[in-house]
């Protein structure tokens, strides 16, 4: 059986927003497409796992972020060799916030980030807060809409060049005013849609477990289909969240 | 244009009544809207003609419940005034504060948010802090900028006024540290303690940001901690719990430890989570001068406030409505259903009004596994009624046991028909569901409205009784 190997950084601090809900996700969709998960926690000082298929990231909340964000800080070659071995990613939130080049607060405090994507982000006024919908072309020629809650004070702000995820239909996104939400580096995502994220979307676990898989498969399998009807359900309900009260600040 | 106290009393009085007789709403935070828009210092005012002051609870969790005890302890001594239930934001506060006629001590619950506010306009000459746990954090955005927003109510407090803190929560305690005149409450009872639950808050010293040591928490990250970093740690409690007993979904008995006296308390409501919304209760009544025996006889009369495990008979069977409605609160509600045996049918309904906290995905955080061996049909309800759904099928409970019934309403009678004569069905629904399933209650002559309750308590005695 092939197996996937799942490197989860930092669980115990970065963990909220339903973090273990993305995690369930993965786990049994790769499972009943019969390929194994397997999650191994890393800490703080902890070296990534070798023959790693697919690293995640979480959120926290400031205190837990600013724990971990040295330790992070200190990982940009180690993940980056991951990815260039062909490890796929996901980071969300926090998460996805550190592994650009860092954090900066109203007191120009600077909280160094892993420096793995080409961005950084800076806080701002007010808390970009609600629901939001997304259009995505993970494969080319491929619209996809995803959809999710955005919860953040710090406005992303892409490189030029850099590739966001995806494009704001509904909701603020990477900083209320570029229109890109999210970051893509090749099988690497970052973003702040929780909500989880993957229980109403799918096809972007889908799609993360094949890249995963190419990794020692050398190209994403064919998944078969599941019964994604309550999945479905949950999409619906939460893009017409997005379309009805996404992008007001509050 | 300022308008004089009076007029706008009188306006904001009328416009209330309007509003419960077009039968519109309540009128439990209208009134009090109206006064803080044509005279916001009014409600201040107001405040300062209670003779014997106001007393504040505020906690993310369990506060409707603490009031109605400290209520049921103080109603012997004061004719109070206070918010009904859930109408705890300033606009609830200033509502309660137009039907003060008559009452000479307030007594609020406040909400966490509007605390800073609250507390300014009212300088409460006691304070009780009874929990800051994880609680939409889209309405509020983090729970350390909450901390922060206390420390500054605390800092604000009167040097005169009594400050109660849960000693149990590292985060309060660190708020009261190197304050006079603080009560501290907690429980110490080691049998009922384990390890710190999946996702739980504070587990970081908010002084040096060191994991803490827990040596047990008893609900969420409340229990015995120490950092190793720093050194701080919880202090002995003055007023304590221990020898709990806990009787399922019936209620609980523990000794109850006073400065000055011990007793036997037996309370009618249900889990570790009510001990220490009685704790709070407790501390809360004896700042205030109440006795021993007042103390237990208001807890023990209490029964559950609006919505928080309800009884209510239907026909041959029985209904209990336990409000859900962050990580903390829905993970003691589950240990409190299983402690009874897990129930065959279940409602669970989840909408994400701004009053049930707009983003849902708290219920990934709940841990709902201890519900899955026994339970055989889950009826998932409300707006986000498939995100429920999916919670349980990623947990591994079969999609062919699971319906989705949206409407609230029809969830419970969906639920009443699986149910035996003589059963109870358990339906778990966040705020905004619970006021539907209310309303559809009452409707049908099952239970009352909330606001008609407390309306009739304020005529009948005066000070309302927050009590059924
Ligand atoms: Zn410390």
């Amino acid at each position: 059986m092939t197996r996937i190997r799942l490197c989860h950084l930092y669980p115990d601090q970065l963990n909220i927003y339903a973090d273990r809900g993305n995690i369930a996700v993965f786990r049994s969709r790769a499972e009943r497409r019969g390929y194994e998960l397997e999650v191994v926690g890393i800490g703080v000082g902890e070296a990534l796992a070798p023959e790693c298929d697919l690293i995640y990231l979480g959120g926290g909340q400031d205190r837990e972020q600013a724990l971990i964000a040295p330790d992070l800080a200190r990982r940009g070659g180690e993940i980056s060799r991951a990815l260039e071995d062909g490890a796929a990613l996901l980071a969300v939130c926090g998460g996805y916030q550190l592994l650009g080049r860092g954090y900066r607060d109203r007191f120009d405090f600077e909280m160094l980030g892993a420096g793995v994507l080409p961005l950084e982000t800076v806080a701002g006024e007010g808390r970009l807060i609600g629901d939001v919908s997304i259009e995505c072309e993970l494969d080319p020629g491929e619209m996809l809409t995803v959809v999710g809650f955005e919860n953040h004070g710090g406005r992303t702000l892409l490189d030029p060049g850099a590739v966001p995820f995806g494009r704001v239909v509904h909701g603020f996104g990477n900083d209320g005013d570029s229109g890109f939400e999210g970051c893509r580096l090749g099988k690497a995502i970052g973003t702040y849609l929780h909500g989880p994220l993957l229980p109403r979307n799918p096809w972007l676990a889908d799609w993360l477990l094949g890249q995963a898989l190419a990794r020692t498969l050398g190209e994403p399998p064919e998944l078969e289909a599941l019964d994604d009807e309550l999945e479905y359900q949950a999409h619906a309900v939460a893009l017409h969240r997005a379309r009805e009260r996404g992008g007001k600040l509050r | 244009m300022r308008i004089p106290l009076v007029i706008s009393t009188l306006v904001a009085r009328s416009v209330g009544a309007t509003s419960r007789l077009s039968g519109r709403g309540g009128g439990t935070t209208l009134p009090g809207r109206v006064l803080n828009t044509l005279n916001p210092g009014a409600g201040a005012r107001l405040a300062k003609k209670l003779a014997q002051g106001s007393a504040v609870i505020s906690a993310t969790n369990g506060k409707t419940t603490s009031a109605a005890m400290a209520a049921a302890i103080l109603s012997p001594r004061f004719r109070l005034a206070g918010n009904p239930a859930g109408a705890n934001l300033s606009s609830g506060v200033a509502t309660a504060l137009l039907h003060t006629r008559g009452a000479d001590l307030g007594l609020f619950e406040v909400d966490e948010a509007a605390l800073p506010r609250v507390a300014a306009a009212l300088r409460p000459r006691a304070l009780c802090l009874g929990n800051l746990f994880r609680d939409q954090l889209d309405r509020y955005g983090e729970l350390e900028m909450l901390a922060e927003r206390w420390r500054g109510v605390v800092a604000g407090l009167a040097a005169e006024s009594t400050l109660i803190v849960n000693e149990d929560d590292p985060q309060l305690a660190q708020l009261a540290r190197g304050r006079e005149g603080v009560i501290r409450f907690g429980i110490e009872d080691a049998r009922h303690g384990g390890p710190l639950p999946h996702a739980a808050d504070a587990r970081y010293c908010s002084n040096c940001g060191v994991a803490y040591d827990y040596r047990l928490a008893y609900v969420g990250h409340l229990g015995e901690y120490s950092c190793p970093g720093c050194g701080f740690e919880r202090l002995k409690p003055d007023i304590w719990a221990d020898e709990i007993a806990l009787e399922g979904l019936i209620g609980s008995s523990f000794r109850l430890h006073l400065p000055e006296e011990t007793l036997k308390v037996k309370l009618g409501l249900p889990g570790l989570y009510n001990v220490y919304n009685a704790l709070a209760a407790a501390a809360l009544g004896h700042a205030l001068g109440a006795s021993a025996s007042e103390i237990a006889s208001g807890l023990e009369s209490t029964e559950a406030a609006f919505g928080r495990s309800e009884r209510i008979e239907i026909g041959e069977k029985r209904l209990l409505l336990l409000l859900i409605k962050n990580p903390t609160g829905a993970n003691e509600v589950v240990r409190t259903i299983v402690a009874d045996g897990t129930p065959q049918t279940l409602v669970l309904a989840l909408n994400d009004g701004i009053a049930d906290g707009q983003d849902v995905s708290w219920i990934w955080d709940v841990d709902f596994e201890p519900l899955l061996s026994g339970l055989e049909r889950l009826i998932a309800s409300g707006g986000r009624a498939a995100e429920l759904a999916l919670r349980f099928k990623y947990a591994g409970f079969p999609e062919s046991r699971i319906e989705l019934v949206l409407s609230p309403a029809e969830a419970l009678d969906r639920g009443l028909e699986l149910t035996e004569a003589g059963g109870e069905l358990v339906v778990c629904p966040t705020y905004t569901a619970m006021l539907e399933l209310q309303k559809v209650l009452a409707e049908r002559g099952h239970a009352d409205l909330y606001w008609q309750r407390a309306a009739r308590a304020r005529k009948e005695s005066g000070p309302p009784r927050h009590q059924r």
